[in-house]
C-alpha cells in the first residue's frame, strides 16, 4: 500500500514538472511569435527538415527553429567561466535561480480529486496546509541566484545587474506579500486546495464566485509585483541590454545561460499560476460540479458526467486560464517601455506597497463586519 | 521526522554552521550560514512546527541574510588573510571556547534526565494558534519589538542619508535640462 502510495506522489510531482517544464520551452516560442506578430514581422521560420512542411504546402510556423534548434545550440555551445571568477559559485548560481521557482509548482492544485476504484487521488503534488507562506519563503530564496550569479562573475555588468535584481526582487516581495495576505483573509485559509474549492459554486444564479470579483485590487497588484518578479519589460532593469550588456548573466553562455532564461520564462509560468488560482477560480470549470454541469436559467439544464470527465476538463480549465495569463505576460512585455531605475523603486515603494497596505486594511475590515471566520 | 531525516540535516547544518566559521571568502561564508537557516527551517518543519519553519526560511534566509549580502558588497569586503601572529589572541579563543563546549555538554548530560513528554495539542504549529498566542498573549511584546525595529530602521535612515550639498551635485531640475538639451 504504502508503495502505491510513493508511486502515485511520485507520478503526481513528475507530471506537473513536465508540465511545467515543457510550458516554459512553449512560451519561448509564444514570444518570439507573438513579438513578431506585434510588430508586423514573421518570425523565427527558418529551419525545416528537409523541407516537409513546404512541399505539404504547409506554413513555416518556426517551431524547429525555437523548441529544437535553439535549444540543442544552447547546450551544445562552450560553456565559459570567465577569469578571477567564483567557478563553484558562478557554476552554481544558474541552478540556485531555477530550482526555487520549479519547486513553487509542488502546492499547485491542477484539479479537484479525482476517484480511481476505491481510492481518491488530490490532483496536487503536495497536500499542504499553508501553501501560500511556502510560495512566499521558496520566493524568497529565489534571489541568491541571480544576485550570486552576478556577483561570481567578476563582471561589474554582472555586479550591478545583480544588485538591480535583488534590490526589485525584495521590493516588489513585499508587495506580492501584501496582496496574497489579503486573498488568504478572504478565504480564511493557507491551503491553496480550499481556495480553489471556495471559487466554486455562483452567484445570483449564474456568476462564478471567482476571487477577482471578491479583490480587483489585488489581482492587479499581484500581476504587477508577478512581472516585477520575473525581472522582464517592463521591470528588465537587471538586463537592460542598452546600459548593462544583458546584467547579470552577461558572463554566462550556452547551458548555463539557458538555464537563466528558463527561470525567467518558469516566472511567467508561476505568476499566471498564482493569478489563476487567487482570482479566476483556479480549476474550476464555470457551472462545473463534482457530478457534471448545472446550467443556470429558469430551466436549469444540467449534463451528468463522471469523475474522471471532470477531472480532465478541470486539468484542461486550470492550463487554459494559465496559458492565457502566460500570453498576456507576453502582450504587455511587448508593449510598455522599460523603466528607470527610480521610477521603478518608486513605482515599487510609493505606489504599490500603500495600496497593498489600504486593500489588506479595507479587506480585513470588511471582513470583520461581515463577520465571517 | 524519521530518525535519518533528522540525522542527515542535523548533521548538514552542524557542517554547514563550521563551514560558515571556516571560510575566508564572506559570500562563501554568507552562503554557509544561509544552508544553516534553511536547514533550521526544515528541521522545525521536521518536529511538526510547519509554519515556524517556513517563517524561518522567508524571513531569515529570503531577507536578512540578502540584506548581508548587500552589505558585504557595499562594504566591498574581500577574504580575510589567514590568521598570523598574534598567540595570545588564540589561546584567549581557545580557552573561551572550551569553556562553552564543557557548559553545553554539562547542560546536555544534566537535561536527558529531565526531559518530559508530553502529547501535542491539537493545532499545533498551525498558523492560526500561533496567531492567537501572539495577538493574545505576547501582544504587548510583540507590538514593542515591532516599534523597537522601526525605530530602529528610521534612526538608520537619518544617519545614513547625506545631507544634500546644493552645489556639488545637479538637481533633478538640471538634469531635466541637460537632457532635453541634449536630446
Amino acid at each position: 500500500m504504502v508503495a502505491i502510495e510513493l508511486l502515485i506522489g511520485a507520478i503526481k510531482a513528475l507530471v506537473i514538472l513536465v508540465l511545467v517544464l515543457n510550458l516554459t520551452g512553449v512560451l519561448l516560442w509564444f514570444e518570439r511569435k507573438g513579438a513578431a506578430l506585434i510588430q508586423d514581422r514573421i518570425g523565427a521560420n527558418r529551419a525545416a527538415i528537409f523541407g516537409v512542411g513546404k512541399k505539404l504546402g504547409m506554413p513555416n510556423f518556426g517551431f524547429i527553429n525555437t523548441l529544437i534548434a535553439d535549444p540543442v545550440k544552447l547546450f551544445t555551445k562552450e560553456d565559459f567561466i570567465p577569469d578571477g571568477a567564483d567557478r563553484f559559485v558562478h557554476g552554481l548560481a544558474p541552478f540556485l535561480a531555477l530550482f526555487p521557482v520549479i519547486i513553487t509548482f509542488a502546492v499547485v492544485p491542477i484539479g479537484d480529486v479525482l476517484t480511481i476504484g476505491s481510492r481518491s487521488i488530490t490532483l496536487q503534488a503536495a497536500e499542504l496546509n499553508v501553501a501560500a507562506l511556502y510560495i512566499l519563503a521558496v520566493l524568497g530564496v529565489g534571489v541568491y541566484g541571480v544576485a550570486l550569479g552576478g556577483w561570481a562573475s567578476n563582471n561589474r555588468w554582472a555586479l550591478l545587474g545583480g544588485i538591480r535584481a535583488s534590490a526589485q526582487m525584495i521590493s516588489y516581495e513585499i508587495a506580492m506579500g501584501l496582496a496574497i495576505i489579503a486573498v488568504v483573509v478572504v478565504y480564511g485559509s493557507l491551503d491553496l486546495q480550499e481556495m480553489c474549492r471556495a471559487q466554486g459554486g455562483v452567484w445570483f444564479g449564474w456568476l462564478p464566485r471567482w476571487g477577482i470579483l471578491l479583490q480587483p485590487v489585488s489581482f492587479l497588484l499581484l500581476l504587477t509585483s508577478g512581472m516585477a518578479e520575473s525581472k522582464r519589460v517592463p521591470f528588465d532593469l537587471p538586463e537592460g541590454e542598452s546600459e548593462l550588456v544583458a546584467g547579470y548573466f552577461t558572463e554566462y553562455s550556452g547551458g548555463k545561460q539557458a538555464v537563466f532564461m528558463m527561470t525567467d520564462f518558469a516566472e511567467v509560468v508561476l505568476v499566471a499560476t498564482l493569478i489563476t488560482l487567487f482570482f479566476f477560480g483556479g480549476w474550476q470549470v464555470p457551472w462545473l460540479y463534482a457530478d457534471g454541469f448545472h446550467f443556470p436559467g429558469p430551466h436549469g439544464a444540467s449534463l451528468h458526467l463522471p469523475n474522471l470527465l471532470v477531472a480532465i476538463l478541470q486539468i484542461i480549465a486550470f492550463w487554459a486560464k494559465v496559458v492565457f495569463f502566460c500570453c498576456f505576460q507576453i502582450l504587455i512585455r511587448w508593449t510598455l517601455p522599460r523603466l528607470r531605475y527610480d521610477q521603478l523603486m518608486q513605482f515599487g515603494w510609493k505606489g504599490l506597497v500603500p495600496l497593498a497596505l489600504l486593500n489588506l486594511l479595507a479587506t480585513a475590515f470588511v471582513v470583520v463586519a461581515m463577520g465571517a471566520k | 521526522m524519521s530518525l535519518p531525516l533528522f540525522a542527515f540535516f542535523g548533521a548538514l547544518a552542524v557542517f554547514s554552521a563550521l563551514g560558515m566559521i571556516f571560510q575566508r571568502n564572506p559570500v562563501h561564508a554568507l552562503l554557509s550560514f544561509a544552508l544553516t537557516l534553511l536547514d533550521i527551517g526544515i528541521l522545525f518543519m521536521g518536529l511538526g512546527a510547519v509554519t515556524v519553519g517556513f517563517l524561518q526560511i522567508s524571513i531569515y534566509v529570503g531577507a536578512i541574510m540578502v540584506l548581508f549580502l548587500f552589505v558585504i558588497w557595499l562594504l566591498n569586503l574581500q577574504s580575510d588573510p589567514p590568521l598570523g601572529g598574534q598567540l595570545w589572541l588564540k589561546f584567549v579563543g581557545a580557552i573561551g571556547a572550551s569553556a562553552l563546549a564543557a557548559e553545553l555538554a554539562s547542560l546536555f548530560v544534566q537535561g536527558q534526565s529531565q526531559i518530559k513528554s508530553a502529547p501535542l495539542p491539537d493545532d499545533y504549529g498551525s498558523l492560526a494558534s500561533l496567531a492567537k498566542l501572539l495577538f493574545s498573549d505576547y501582544l504587548v511584546a510583540f507590538e514593542v519589538t515591532s516599534v523597537l525595529l522601526l525605530a530602529a530602521v528610521v534612526g538608520a535612515i537619518g544617519l545614513a542619508r547625506r545631507i544634500p550639498a546644493s552645489s556639488s551635485r545637479p538637481s533633478n531640475e538640471e538634469h531635466e535640462n541637460f537632457r532635453s538639451a541634449a536630446g
